[in-house]
C-alpha cells in the first residue's frame, strides 16, 4: 500500500505584483472537458438551470460553476464534476492537473491588457474582448486559454508542464512594465 | 549658438553628454544634433566613402550624415542618427568610419582619389587575379569604406515586443494627424496616435505660425490636452511606424529607454505590431537638397532643419547663415533668423521674378556654384547671370523643394504618382487598403490643407468602421499655395551630391546612365544610390530627375525604385525581442523533474521537455558507466523511467474504433475491452508518421500513445483526419499528456514492484493487457507493455499526484536492487531489442522499410495505404531496416559500404541511425537502413563515418538482438 501526496501546479508559488499588477495562481479545481457529439444537446443533463453549452469564443457561469469554450464542440467545466448521464451527449475527458491556472490582475482591464499584449496577439480590448469572453491563442510560444472572467483581470490557462514558463514570462513583461514607470519623466 | 528666448527645451534642465570622449553640455529636450550644434561642434561625421568631414544635415529620421556610435558598457550602438538621440545624463558617444581622430582622419586620402573611385570602380578594377579579391580587395575595401562598428559582443540589451489595437492609427502628430486624432477621439474611437519626435506638433513645432485665432504652440497644446483626456486615445511618441503589412498590420519601433539612463529591464526598444481598423498617414514630408558643386560641407542644411534647430531648441546653426531656394515657404528661415537675431548673409534664389523685398541682400536668378571650409563652411561661390561672387557664411540653408513621405503607401506593392506641378511623388488612393494618406504626405503643403485633410479622412475612416462622427470645427490657418521652381542640381565644377549617406553624386549617376545602367533600379545598384541607412530618403527622387535628365526621359516615365519596409532602421534584436535565451522555447517539466535533479541526473532536453539521461552513482565518472549499470539493472531487477513525456490521446465515441481503423495502419477496433495493441500511423504520402499503443479502456473508450517527438504531430493529424475527412462521426479527440503522470517499471522484479503499490492484488494481467486500479486511493490506470524488452507495465496516475508516485516508486525499487534508469538506458533497452524511435522513423521510412508492410491492413482502408503501395515504396530496392554488430564502437550517422567497394557516394548502400554498447550481449550494436537489408543478414558490411574517424567491419543481422522470442516480456 502506498500513500500519494498531490502537488498543484505552480505549487508554492507566492504571488508577484509589479507595475500595479498582481500575478498568482488560481487553485487548482476540477476541470473536465465535454466535447459535443454532433446534434446533441447537454444543457438538460448539465442539471443547472443558467448552464448551456457555450458558443465559439463565449463562456457560461452560474454560480462556482462555469463552462468555458475551448475548441471546435469542446468546452472545460470548471468547479463541479460532470453530472452522470452526461456521456450519451459529450464525450468527458478529465483535464484536471492537466492546466496551470494563471490570474493577472489589477489596475482595471487596461492593467492587464498592456502586459498580456506583450504576449498575446489577440485584440484583448474590452469592446473586442468583453467580460467572459474566452480564447484558445498563444502566451508567446506556450498554448494558452485566454479568459476575461472579471472586471478586475484574466485568468489564463496553460499546460501544466510549461507553468513555470509561463509564470516566467508573464513576470519578464511585468519587469519591464514597472521599469518603463519608474523614472518616466526623469531623464 | 544658443539664443536667448527661443525653444522649448528646458534650459533649467542642464544635460551632461560625451561625443568623441570631451564632455558637453546641453539640455533637456535636446537631440544629440542640436545640444553639438549649440556647443559650436558642426563636424559630427565622416562620409561613407570618401571620408569627407561632414555635419548635419536634417533634423529628423531621414539624417545621411551626422550618424554616430552610442557607447553602452559592453555594447555599442553604431549608426545612430545625432538628430534622433535624445541626450541624457552620462549619454557618451563617439563618431564613426574614421581611423585616428574625427579632424584627421586617415582614410580622408580616399578623397584625394576621388575620381578613381566612382561608381562601378570596384568592379572594373579589382578584377585580377581572381582570388585577390576575397583575400585582399574586400577585406580593404570594407575597412575603408562603412559605418559604425559593433562591439563584437552578443547584444544583451533588454528589448520588447508587443502588440496594440485600435480603430483608428494616426500616423503623424503634425497639424493634419492631431486633427484626425481629435475627431475620432470626440468620435469615441479607439486611437492610437504615433508620433517618430519626442512631442507633438509636426512642422507646427519648428515652423510655429498660427492656427485659429491663437499661436500655432497654444493650438497644439489645446489639442494634446484634449487628447490625453480621452481615454480612448492612446499617444505612442518616439514611435516611428516602420512598414505597412496585411490587413491593417502596421510595424513600429518605439524608442523605449535610448533616451534614458539604462536601468535593468527597462527596454531599449520596443516592436510593436498594430492592428488598425483604418490608418491615416501624416507622415509630413522631406525636404530635399540641391546637387551643387561641393554641397556636402559641414553647415550645409536643410532650411527646414534650420529652423527647426532655431524653433524648437533656440539653436543658430551659424552666425552669418544664407539660404539658397527655390521655394517661397522656405523663406521662412531666413525671417525666423532675422527675427531672433541672427544676421542672413543673402537668400540665393535660381528663380528669375521672385520677390526681392526681405530684410536681407536677395539674389534672384542665382545659384551656389562653389563651397569652401575644410572642417565647415567658410564660404560659397554664387553665379549669377554671368556674375559670379563670394559670400562669407557658415550656414547655408538650402530647400530643393518637398518630397511627401508616402513610403508606407508603396509598402504593398503600389507605386507613387508624379506630381509636375509640385515635382514630386505623391500617393495614389487605397495604395495600402484602409490607408489615406494627408497633409504633406499627400501633397497637401498648406497647414490649413493638411488640418482638412486629417479631418476629412478621420471622417471618412469612422464611417467606414460604422462610428458616428463627432463635430469638430476647422480652425483657419495658413493656406499659401506652394510656390517653387523645380531644381534638382547646379551645373559647375566639382562634385555635387546626390546621396550624401552612400557618397553618390551626379556624375555617379550620369556615368551609370552613360554606361547604360539607365533603368532606376539598375543605377541604384551600379551606383549604390539609395542604399545607405536613410534609404534614400534625402536622394532618390534628385537621383532619379538626374537619370532622366541623363537618359532623356521625363521622371514619370523614368519611374521610382520600391519602397520597402522598413521606413527607418529597425535594430533586429527589437524584432527579436523575447527570442534569446529561455525565451526561444518554453520548458515542459515532469512531475518528476525535482525528484531526478535531487539525485543529479543530468537533463536532455527532448522537443520542449526536459528528461534525466542517467542517475549517476558515487564513484561513476562517465555517463557510460551509470548507463550500463542502469541498463543491467533492468535486466537483472528492476528499473523506474518517467515515461509522462510520450503524447497520450482520449479518444471517445461510438465512432471511435472506425475512426482508428482510419487512422491507424493496422486495425483497432477489432480490440478488446481491456486489451492494448501496438499501432502504426502512416502519413497520406505512405510513409510512417509515427508508432505506438492503443488501448480500448471501454467500449466506445480509447487511449493512444505517441512517441514525444511526434505527439504534437499526431495530434494535429487526428485533428485534420476528423475535420477533413469525417466531421459528422461521433467521435471525439482531446490530449491528455500533460492530465497524467505515467511510469514505465520494467525488469523480473517488476511485477513485486507493483504489487507493493497497489490497492487490490494485481492478479492476472497478461501482456499487452490494461487494468483499472487503485493506489493509495488515487485512481490508476495499469498497463502491460514494454519497451524494454523486460516485464514491463506502465502506471499512469492524475498528473497531481506523479511527483509523490516516482518518489515512492523508487524508494521500493531500491530496496529490490533497482532503481532509476533515464534515456540513455532507455535507449540501449530499446535498441538492444530492436524497438523504433524516431531515428528510424524519420519520416522517409515506408512500413516496409521497417520490417511492418504486414501491419498494413488488406482488409480496410487507411490513411496513407494507398500511396504505400507505390512501386517505390517497397521491396529490394529501398534500404530495409537491419541489425548492426560491432567489436570496435560505431555511429549513428555513419554510413555502409560493400568492403570491395570503395568508400565513395556511390556506392553507399545505406546508413546508421541508433548505436549503443550492448552491456548484456557485450558487443557494439547498431541499428540503419541497408539496400536489400533483410535478405543480407549475416553479410559483412563496412561503416565509415568520415566526421569521427570511425571505419568498423560489422555484421548485418535482424534488428532484434536480445530475446528475439519475447519470453522476457510476455513473462
Amino acid at each position: 500500500m502506498a500513500e500519494l501526496i498531490a502537488k498543484s501546479p505552480l505549487e508554492g508559488q507566492a504571488p508577484l505584483t509589479r507595475a500595479g499588477l498582481t500575478l498568482s495562481m488560481v487553485a487548482p479545481r476540477s476541470i473536465w472537458s465535454l466535447a459535443l457529439y454532433p446534434g446533441a444537446d447537454p444543457g438538460p443533463a448539465l442539471g443547472l438551470p443558467g448552464l448551456r453549452f457555450p458558443a465559439p469564443g463565449e463562456s457560461v457561469t452560474e454560480g462556482d460553476v462555469s463552462l468555458i469554450w475551448t475548441g471546435r464542440e469542446q468546452a472545460f467545466l470548471l468547479g463541479m464534476a460532470p453530472p452522470a448521464g452526461l456521456s450519451a451527449q459529450v464525450a468527458v475527458t478529465d483535464q484536471s492537473g492537466a492546466w496551470a491556472g494563471l490570474r493577472l490582475a489589477g489596475r482595471g482591464e487596461e492593467g492587464a491588457e498592456a502586459a498580456l499584449s506583450r504576449l498575446v496577439p489577440l485584440d484583448l480590448r474590452l469592446r473586442a474582448f468583453p467580460l467572459g469572453r474566452v480564447a484558445r491563442t498563444a502566451l508567446n510560444h506556450i498554448n494558452a486559454i485566454v479568459w476575461r472572467r472579471d472586471e478586475a483581470g484574466f485568468t489564463l490557462f496553460v499546460p501544466r508542464s510549461m507553468a513555470f514558463s509561463a509564470w516566467h514570462e508573464i513576470a519578464v513583461v511585468l519587469d519591464r512594465l514597472a521599469a518603463r514607470e519608474s523614472g518616466r519623466g526623469r531623464g | 549658438m544658443r539664443i536667448e528666448g527661443k525653444g522649448i527645451i528646458d534650459r533649467t534642465r542642464e544635460v551632461k553628454f560625451r561625443f568623441d570622449g570631451r564632455d558637453y553640455s546641453g539640455f533637456r529636450g535636446d537631440t544629440l544634433a542640436s545640444a553639438l550644434l549649440a556647443n559650436g561642434v558642426r563636424l559630427m561625421g565622416r562620409s561613407f566613402k570618401y571620408h569627407r568631414p561632414r555635419g548635419v544635415l536634417s533634423a529628423g529620421s531621414e539624417e545621411p550624415n551626422a550618424l554616430v556610435e552610442v557607447l553602452g558598457k559592453t555594447i555599442r550602438t553604431p549608426n545612430t542618427r545625432a538628430t534622433m538621440q535624445e541626450i541624457f545624463e552620462g549619454l557618451d558617444t563617439r563618431s564613426q568610419n574614421r581611423i585616428g581622430s574625427l579632424r584627421h582622419d586617415l582614410l580622408a586620402v580616399n578623397d584625394l582619389f576621388s575620381r578613381f573611385l566612382s561608381a562601378g570602380f570596384y568592379y572594373k578594377t579589382f578584377m585580377w587575379p581572381r582570388h585577390f579579391w576575397e583575400g585582399l580587395y574586400e577585406p580593404l575595401i570594407r575597412r575603408a569604406a562603412g559605418l559604425g562598428s559593433l562591439a563584437q559582443v552578443h547584444d544583451e540589451g533588454v528589448y520588447e515586443k508587443a502588440w496594440a489595437h485600435c480603430d483608428l492609427l494616426v500616423i503623424g502628430a503634425g497639424p493634419a494627424g492631431l486633427m484626425a486624432a481629435l475627431v475620432a477621439a470626440r468620435s469615441g474611437a479607439d486611437v492610437i496616435l504615433a508620433e517618430e519626435q519626442p512631442i507633438l506638433g509636426g512642422r507646427l513645432i519648428g515652423d510655429g505660425g498660427v492656427i485659429g485665432a491663437e499661436p500655432a504652440a497654444l493650438w497644439l497644446a489645446g489639442v494634446e490636452a484634449e487628447l490625453r483626456a480621452h481615454p480612448n486615445v492612446r499617444i505612442m511618441t518616439r514611435t516611428t511606424v516602420t512598414g505597412a503589412y496585411d490587413n491593417g498590420t502596421y510595424g513600429a519601433l518605439e524608442r523605449v529607454g535610448l533616451h534614458r539612463s539604462p536601468r535593468p529591464s527597462l527596454p531599449r526598444e520596443c516592436f510593436w505590431r498594430i492592428v488598425a481598423g483604418r490608418t491615416v498617414l501624416a507622415s509630413g514630408a522631406h525636404e530635399r537638397h540641391i546637387a551643387f558643386p561641393m554641397n556636402d560641407r559641414p553647415g550645409i542644411m536643410l532650411a527646414s532643419a534650420v529652423r527647426t534647430y532655431l524653433n524648437r531648441f533656440g539653436v543658430a546653426p551659424g552666425k552669418r547663415v544664407t539660404l539658397f531656394a527655390a521655394n517661397d515657404q522656405a523663406r521662412q528661415t531666413a525671417r525666423d533668423l532675422m527675427a531672433a537675431g541672427v544676421q542672413v548673409a543673402a537668400i540665393i534664389d535660381p528663380r528669375q521674378d521672385v520677390s526681392v523685398v526681405e530684410d536681407c541682400p536677395v539674389h534672384s536668378g542665382a545659384e551656389v556654384i562653389d563651397t569652401k571650409g575644410r572642417h565647415a563652411l567658410r564660404a560659397i561661390t554664387v553665379r549669377k547671370g554671368a556674375e559670379v561672387f563670394d559670400i562669407e557664411t557658415d550656414c547655408l540653408a538650402v530647400s530643393g523643394g518637398w518630397n511627401p513621405a508616402l513610403h508606407l503607401t508603396c509598402h504593398m506593392n503600389s507605386r507613387p504618382r508624379w506630381s509636375d506641378e509640385l515635382a514630386a511623388f505623391v500617393p495614389v488612393a487605397d495604395a495600402v487598403p484602409g490607408l489615406e494618406a494627408v497633409g504633406a504626405a499627400n501633397g497637401d503643403f498648406s497647414t490649413h490643407a493638411a488640418l482638412l485633410g486629417g479631418k476629412a479622412a478621420a471622417g471618412a475612416a469612422l464611417l467606414a468602421l460604422g462610428h458616428k462622427v463627432a463635430p469638430v470645427a476647422l480652425p483657419a490657418a495658413e493656406d499659401a499655395p506652394y510656390t517653387h521652381r523645380a531644381i534638382w542640381a547646379v551645373a559647375g565644377e566639382g562634385r555635387a551630391w546626390l546621396d550624401l549617406a552612400n557618397d553618390v553624386t551626379l556624375k555617379d549617376v550620369q556615368q551609370s546612365a552613360r554606361e547604360n545602367f539607365a533603368s532606376v533600379e539598375h543605377m541604384k545598384r551600379y551606383t549604390t544610390q539609395g542604399m545607405a541607412p536613410d534609404q534614400g530618403k534625402n536622394s532618390n527622387v534628385a537621383a532619379l530627375a538626374v537619370l532622366a535628365d541623363a537618359t532623356g526621359r521625363g521622371i514619370a516615365e523614368t519611374g521610382t525604385t520600391t519602397f520597402r519596409p522598413p521606413y527607418v532602421p529597425v535594430s533586429i534584436a527589437a524584432m527579436g525581442a523575447g527570442g534569446r535565451g529561455k525565451g526561444f522555447a518554453p520548458e515542459r517539466f515532469m512531475t518528476s523533474d525535482q525528484a531526478s535533479r535531487d539525485r543529479l541526473a543530468p537533463m536532455i532536453e527532448a522537443g520542449l521537455w526536459y528528461r534525466p539521461a542517467y542517475f549517476p552513482k558515487p564513484g561513476e565518472t562517465t555517463w557510460r558507466e551509470a548507463c550500463d549499470r542502469e541498463v543491467l539493472m533492468v535486466r537483472n531487477a528492476v528499473g523506474v523511467c518517467d515515461v509522462s513525456t510520450l503524447g497520450k490521446i482520449d479518444v471517445q465515441g461510438p465512432d471511435a474504433g472506425r475512426f482508428l481503423d482510419l487512422v491507424y495502419a493496422n486495425t483497432i477496433s477489432t480490440l478488446a475491452p481491456g486489451k492494448v495493441r501496438y499501432g502504426l500511423m502512416l502519413r497520406e504520402d505512405g510513409l510512417v508518421m509515427d508508432d505506438g499503443t492503443a488501448a480500448r479502456l471501454g467500449q466506445d473508450h480509447y487511449l493512444l500513445t505517441t512517441t514525444t517527438a511526434a505527439a504534437g504531430q499526431v495530434m494535429r493529424h487526428l485533428d485534420f483526419v476528423h475535420q477533413a475527412f469525417c466531421a459528422d462521426w461521433k467521435v471525439r479527440v482531446i490530449s491528455v499528456t500533460e492530465g497524467f503522470a505515467q511510469f514505465a517499471v520494467a525488469g523480473p522484479k517488476a511485477r513485486a514492484l507493483i504489487d507493493t503499490m497497489l490497492d487490490a492484488p494485481l492478479g492476472d494481467l497478461p501482456f499487452m493487457g490494461v487494468v483499472q486500479t487503485a493506489i493509495g486511493g488515487v485512481q490508476a490506470r495499469l498497463f502491460r507493455i514494454s519497451f524494454s524488452g523486460e516485464e514491463g507495465y506502465e502506471i499512469a496516475v492524475p498528473v497531481d499526484y506523479g511527483e509523490a508516485l516516482f518518489r515512492d516508486l523508487l524508494a521500493r525499487a531500491e530496496t529490490m536492487g533497482g532503481g532509476p534508469y533515464g534515456v540513455e538506458a532507455l535507449n540501449v533497452l530499446r535498441i538492444e531489442k530492436g524497438f523504433l524511435t524516431h531515428a528510424e522513423l524519420d519520416g522517409r521510412a515506408s512500413a516496409d522499410d521497417l520490417g511492418l508492410g504486414a501491419m498494413v491492413s488488406t482488409k480496410k482502408d487507411c490513411i496513407g495505404r494507398a500511396a504505400s503501395r507505390r512501386p517505390g515504396l517497397h521491396g529490394p530496392a529501398r534500404e530495409q531496416l537491419v541489425g548492426l554488430k560491432a567489436m570496435a564502437e560505431i555511429s549513428a550517422g555513419a554510413h555502409l559500404f560493400r568492403p570491395a567497394d570503395a568508400v565513395e557516394r556511390v556506392n553507399d548502400q545505406g546508413h546508421v541511425t541508433s548505436v549503443c554498447w550492448s552491456p548484456v550481449l557485450d558487443l557494439w550494436l547498431g541499428l540503419g537502413f541497408l539496400q536489400n537489408g533483410r535478405a543480407r543478414y549475416g553479410e559483412k558490411i563496412r561503416l565509415v563515418d568520415h566526421l569521427r574517424g570511425i571505419d568498423v567491419e560489422c555484421e548485418v543481422t535482424h534488428p532484434v538482438f536480445f530475446d528475439p522470442d519475447g519470453g522476457r516480456m510476455r513473462g
